[in-house]
């Protein structure tokens, strides 16, 4: 059995690790007994340099249960209890990987056994997604070994909140929930709000149908939302964090939950964060199930206790907010994004994109769809590389009908359109929006 | 206070319901400060302890937060969490986003209204179920999706419906 160990070349004799997808989707589809069925398997056979763990989603549900193994970066899916036996045994004792269990290419049927040439993610470019699928949500020190929360020591220890805010300008990064408005310009407005006492909101109450995007982060990454939230924070002057999450998210509520616990014994959140001047407390709202709750003076008024109604404008919520107090309401993946530019500097943010829209934006890719699955692009890429060459495209021969963006609000582009590059601009222009990242596609049959 | 001192006087059953209704709710008052932006998370928990949301409670609730019965009722009946009348053991939630939509939801209701004899929104005679659609659950990559209680199906089709409803009728024969 060593033998086989030694002569295969592609297994890694150090540590691995095996990570079983725990997302809402892979839960579903039985993900748990397999964690289980691993950890017995595992033991049974004395592997000692194996060790069995868990993350969030990997956005690739339908292909779901999702096992990989770190670091030699397999991908197994479709995983069912029965075959816990086969990876354990044949993978990791005897070194044959499982080619049944490999994601196979849709056109070819050509297995393929790694991770990063599954066409569904060699196409994509994670950032604000990177930590999604690789480390366990609900440890604080893996979010730390992958680099985190090293961006908000050293904006606390370098920097003021008004360099923040350039850097922020500068990056280009514009609102993720939709609108697209400037990041740096909204906190520019609430800094200067006048008013000691200020609240930064973090929108999670993802409404549109056919989006799990925020979801899919707050379960899988949830401290890099939050670590955007202590960055937003600060920059604004703001003394308090709520995170408005949709009660129909048990999984991310609870994620979160354990997050904030590790962040407050880790010191990263109450009085004097990182032993700076910055305090700074973040609390969970659960929202009730009103679509409506998703737009920013709707979710204030929902947070005070009363009907989500919105309120007309102005006041604008940069100077009178929840409470009457100047507040700034940030997406899930604004604040990941932040996250991102803080740690590698708005000029590297802004070299990925387009001209107007800068960065990276994350779609739920739904509807009917070869590999529906939550995905990571740069802005600007066609619609048709999106829905052909990460998407796989339309199952069963069918012709492309149309693909909605940006949910209810949003519209529905037809085949003509399919050249269109997918950024805040070119979308509304052809009568769509960018909207929070939902897309639908529709086939001939729709 | 006062109506659960009358309710303890008098020894008959209807009372006696009531009296520990009052105590369960007192006792989720009894951890809140009532302030009036506490009323969304005293429903949800009321709600969650208490099955649904009875007349009596929001006015408790009222009472408690000082604020008129009528902006109660008016938040209870906003968000679509709330219910105001007895739900079903069981709550068969079915996905009508558009992801699910477009990947057959209406068959699945159909079957659903079928099976149970009810439609959307109804409750069975016996309490058993409740059946609801909701207008997103966010995964939208299993469409289309139903949740039971807190358990999620994947890729639904109509001939699981009877297969999935079995297994939460012998849950209860097991009891």
């Amino acid at each position: 059995m060593s033998n086989n160990k030694e002569n295969n070349a592609n297994i890694e004799s150090a540590t691995r690790t095996l990570f079983v997808c725990q997302g809402t989707g892979c839960v579903s589809g039985g993900s748990k007994k397999i964690y289980e069925a691993l950890v017995k398997e595992v033991e049974a056979a004395n592997l000692d340099d194996v060790k069995v763990d868990i993350t969030g989603c990997h956005g690739f549900c339908q292909r779901g249960p999702i096992v990989n193994i770190e670091p030699d970066g397999y991908f197994y899916a479709e995983v069912q209890p029965e075959d816990v036996h086969e990876i354990v045994q044949s993978h990791l004792v005897n070194g044959q990987p499982v080619e049944r269990l490999f994601y196979h290419d849709l056109t070819t049927d050509e297995p393929i056994p790694l991770y990063h040439d599954v066409p569904f993610y060699e196409k994509q470019h994670r950032l604000v997604l990177r930590n999604c699928g690789h480390i366990n949500p609900e440890r604080i020190e893996d979010y730390m070994e992958a680099g985190g929360y090293q961006a908000i020591q050293r904006v606390l220890s370098r920097m003021t909140p008004d360099e923040v805010i350039a850097e922020i300008k500068e990056s280009g990064l514009r609102g993720r929930g939709g609108a697209g408005f400037p990041t740096g310009q909204k906190w520019q407005f609430c800094r200067s709000a006048p008013g000691k006492e200020k609240y930064l909101i973090c929108n999670a109450d993802e409404g549109d149908p056919g989006a799990f995007m925020d979801r899919s982060i707050l379960e899988a990454d949830p401290h890099s939302v939050l670590e955007g939230m202590l960055i937003a924070g600060y920059a604004i002057g703001a003394t308090h964090g709520i995170i408005y999450c949709r009660a129909e998210y048990p999984l991310a509520i609870a994620r979160l939950k354990i997050a904030l616990a590790q962040m407050k014994e880790h010191r990263l959140i109450g009085d004097k964060i990182l032993k700076s001047n910055f305090d700074f407390d973040i609390s969970i709202k659960e929202g009730a199930g009103a679509f409506v709750c998703g737009e920013e003076t709707a979710l204030m008024a929902s947070i005070e206790g009363e009907r989500g109604m919105p309120r007309p404008r102005p006041p604008f919520p940069a100077t009178s907010g929840l409470w009457g107090k100047p507040t700034n309401i940030n997406n899930v993946k604004t604040l990941a994004s932040v996250c991102r530019i803080m740690e590698k500097g708005a000029s590297w943010f802004s070299s990925i994109g387009t001209e107007k829209s800068k960065g990276t934006a994350v779609f739920a890719l739904t509807g009917k769809i070869e590999n529906s699955g939550l995905i990571e692009v740069p802005m600007g890429m066609t619609l048709s590389d999106i829905i052909y060459g990460i998407g796989g495209g339309i199952p069963g021969g069918k012709e492309f009908k149309a693909v909605q963006t940006g949910g209810p609000s949003g519209g529905c582009l037809p085949a003509s359109m399919l050249h269109l590059p997918v950024e805040y601009e070119s979308l509304a222009a052809a009568g769509s929006i960018m909207g929070s990242g939902g897309m639908v596609v529709l086939d001939e049959d729709t | 206070m006062s109506i659960s001192k009358t309710a303890q006087t008098k020894p008959q059953p209807l009372p006696k319901d009531e009296q520990s209704a009052a105590d369960t709710l007192d006792e989720i008052l009894a951890s809140y400060r009532g302030d009036k932006s506490e009323l969304i998370s005293i429903l949800q928990r009321t709600q969650l302890e208490m099955g649904y949301l009875a007349e009596e409670s929001l006015n408790r609730i009222a009472v408690f937060l000082d604020l008129p019965s009528s902006t109660v009722f008016g938040v209870a009946t906003f968000y679509a969490q709330f219910k105001l009348r007895p739900i079903g053991k069981n709550v068969v939630k079915i996905c009508r986003g558009t992801g699910c939509y477009v990947k057959g939801a209406p068959r699945i209701l159909a079957e659903f209204e079928k099976e149970l004899g009810i439609n959307d929104g109804e409750t069975t005679e016996d309490l058993e179920f409740t059946l609801e659609t909701v207008a997103c659950f966010g995964c939208c990559a299993l469409a289309p999706v139903v949740v039971v209680n807190e358990d999620v199906y994947g890729k639904m089709t109509t001939d699981r419906v009877k297969e999935i409803l079995d297994t939460y009728k012998e849950k209860k024969d097991d009891e």
